[in-house]
């Protein structure tokens, strides 16, 4: 097990550090690529979500230089990134992720969306060749720890996600939401949710712009709502009390001027800005304005806090899954080590026994059924009974720290090829198998 | 007697008073609760003393000491009316220290009264008074109102978790009991001082515009007008609208300090 992870969050990192980081979602496959032609890495993939971003490796020998590549990557001096990052290894590593993916370390202890992007994440380096055997162990234990911790805690139940805040927050500005008009800018997963969240409060309608125009007509078509061409945003945008932007824009796509025009063209009727862009979408200028109250992520956080105390017993009993799992998952993973060199074992004696056979047949001549069934039951029953002790010992050194030398050992005495890269898939099926010749 | 009632009255605003300080700084739903009764236990007092003093035919209408009492007690019944719509007790925080300050002064004995022996014209001069007083009402409800706006503006901006958990009810309601009382004033106000100026030309003949009152309360009805029509042509709330209610209810305080060295409109020796 050599995994090594590295990155910032939103309780490490303040959001203008994150934004520096923050890699838009068509940038994610060439990272990805990166990362694996980076030295010492054999699998990588990044997961960057408004609240963190996260970089998770397999490597050849469990001393990559993660902050390196952090470095070159995003060309940052060391002074400024160091500071807010975390690094686990190993064991610390799967537990970290396993946190993430069960939403233990959201910003909203328990909301759901976090899940969604880690998949996102995985498919995406998946499918770029950067996750192969390893980090798919891994990831696929986090999908089933995190579907545990989802079922048999209260965690995620009546969920107190960034978006049942935001209506909380529309109420307290608008007090019914009943009529209000909601405009989605971005056509995200996170704003879509935030905006059905609206829309089942009583909003009455809706209005979505999207640089790609086609998505807009997606997503409006959804909520039975407006689809806004990008350039006839500022024009139409007084129309919605409530904004939920999300664009991966570089720059605030909202000015102080933009704000003002609003107001006078809505008699100063108040807006609410629900900016879960990073970098943010809303400029802090156009947020001071009289009647214009913008949210950004880390704002939403402070309004949540409250709400994630509540949780904490719930979460105890979520950490206690999680370490029960980490440490079942350490222990398939050493054993999956192992499993290598206790296949190439019995293929090694498979071939004697063979190679035995064969021999003996060329001395008797022809043999009779009869004679056939009774030496391959003789040459099996003997082989398996000098396996046994040696595959036993195997599978249970993999699981304390002398495992490498037990298997060195085996390796030399039986003088056994064991390929350096052999995936791990192909190691699970194998290790099945194992079970099942004995 | 009827003071006896007012002061029971002012006992139970007392309560009200101490929930507007303390409202400051935290919530309690227990004590809102209980301000709430005790207030309208006091408006009870305070209409038993009104009452009282009707049916007793003693009533002065122009006396510094019974127009204060029928100021608070209308401001206490639009704080009411308020309740019943929007079920919240919020306004108290502006509305009780008010009430409370009027109905005191009402309940200490030997105020001054206005010089009005030489009206002819009673019922005009108890139909100005009553809807001078309802404006008032009105105005220092507005004007609590657009307080409250803004301490809930500033609640939502600072964007502590605090602004989840308020008291203070949304801020677009807090807009709209403050634009209603200030629309509902206004035709009051402006009857009020029509009637006003009919009961100065019945008594005097003229209507002097150069008198500090007179020229203090134009000025008062002009700055509400300008608050109508600027909250009804631009939608004016927030700092601006709590500017110009601060500025009406300071001009209204100094209309009513004029009393005192008005020629037409003064107090004198009961």
């Amino acid at each position: 097990m050599r995994f090594q992870l590295i990155g910032l969050n939103h309780k490490s990192a303040p959001l203008e550090v994150r934004e520096r980081l923050a890699i838009p979602e068509s940038r994610l496959p060439d990272t990805c690529r990166d990362l694996t032609a980076f030295p010492g890495i054999e699998e990588g993939m990044v997961i960057s979500t408004c609240n963190r971003v996260e970089v998770v490796t397999h490597t050849t020998n469990g001393h990559a230089d993660l902050r390196g590549f952090l470095h070159d990557h995003f060309h940052l001096k060391a002074e400024d990134l160091d500071p807010h990052l975390y690094e686990f290894r190993d064991k610390d590593a799967v537990r970290h992720l396993f946190r993430v993916a069960a939403s233990l370390d959201s910003m909203v202890v328990g909301e759901a969306q976090i899940l969604g992007q880690v998949k996102e994440a995985y498919a995406t380096a998946r499918a770029v060749g950067a996750v192969r055997g390893q980090l798919d162990q891994l990831f696929s234990r986090a999908f089933a720890v995190a579907k545990r911790v989802r079922t048999e805690t209260a965690v995620g139940s009546s969920s107190v996600s960034i978006a049942s805040v935001a209506v909380e927050l529309a109420k307290k500005i608008f007090g019914t939401l009943q009529g209000k008009n909601v405009f989605i800018i971005g056509a995200g997963k996170m704003s879509e949710l935030a905006a059905r969240h609206l829309m089942a409060h009583g909003c009455a309608s809706i209005f979505v712009a999207n640089r790609t125009y086609e998505r807009a007509i997606g997503l409006a078509q959804k909520f039975d709502g407006q689809a806004i061409k990008f350039e006839d945003l500022y024009s139409t945008c007084d129309k919605a009390d409530i904004v939920i932007t999300s664009t991966g824009a570089p720059h605030a796509i909202f000015r102080r001027e933009h704000g003002e025009q609003f107001l006078a063209r809505r008699k100063n009727r108040p807006m609410f800005f629900i900016d879960i862009a990073v970098p943010r979408d809303v400029a802090p200028e156009m947020a001071k304005l009289d009647g214009i109250f913008a949210y950004d992520i880390d704002d939403l956080q402070q309004a949540v806090t409250s709400h994630v105390a509540d949780r904490r017993k719930e979460a105890e009993r979520a950490e206690a899954i999680i370490a029960s799992e980490v440490e079942k998952f350490e222990a398939r993973i050493s054993t999956l080590d192992v499993v290598p060199t206790i296949v190439s074992l019995q293929d090694h004696l498979e071939t004697i026994r063979q190679a035995e056979i064969d021999r003996v047949r060329g001395r008797m001549g022809q043999l009779s059924p009869e004679q056939e069934i009774a030496i391959e039951a003789l040459t099996r029953g003997i082989i398996n009974k000098v396996m046994h002790t040696p595959i036993t010992t195997l599978k249970s050194a993999a699981k304390e720290s002398e495992a490498t030398t037990v298997v060195d050992v085996v390796r030399r005495l039986f003088n056994l090829q064991v390929k350096a890269k052999e995936s791990s898939e192909e190691a699970a099926v194998k290790k099945d198998e194992v079970g099942t010749r004995r | 007697m009827s003071l006896l009632w007012l002061r029971f009255a002012l006992g139970c605003y007392f309560i009200g008073l101490v929930y507007a300080f303390v409202a400051l700084s935290r919530t309690s739903d227990l004590f809102s609760r209980i301000a709430f009764h005790a207030a309208s236990m006091g408006m009870v007092f305070h209409f038993v003393s009104l009452t009282e003093l009707f049916l007793s035919g003693h009533i002065v209408w122009a006396s510094v000491h019974n127009g204060e009492s029928l100021l608070a007690f209308l401001s206490m019944a639009f704080f009411m009316v308020i309740y019943a719509i929007y079920q919240t007790t919020s306004p108290g925080v502006v509305v009780f220290p008010v009430v409370f300050f009027l109905t005191f002064v009402a309940a200490v004995d030997q105020q001054p009264v206005l010089l009005t022996q030489f009206v002819s014209h009673k019922g005009w001069l108890i139909a100005h008074i009553v809807l001078i007083f309802t404006g008032y009402a009105a105005l220092v409800l507005s004007f609590g109102a657009s307080l409250i706006y803004l301490v809930q503006e500033r609640r939502l901006k600072s964007k502590k978790p605090t602004s989840l958990i308020s008291f203070l009810p949304a801020l677009e309601v807090i807009d709209q009991i403050g634009y209603r009382s200030l629309l509902l004033g206004f035709p009051f106000m402006t009857l009020g001082l029509l009637t006003g100026s009919v009961v100065a030309m019945t008594t005097y003949g003229r209507v002097d515009f150069l008198d500090p009152k007179i020229l203090l309360s134009v000025l008062m009805w002009a700055v509400y007008m300008v608050m109508v029509f600027t909250r009804w042509n631009s939608g004016w709330r927030g700092r601006r609208a709590a500017f110009l209610a601060t500025f009406t209810v300071v001009a209204a305080l100094a209309a009513w300090a004029a009393n005192y060295f008005s020629g037409m409109h003064r107090f004198g020796a009961s």
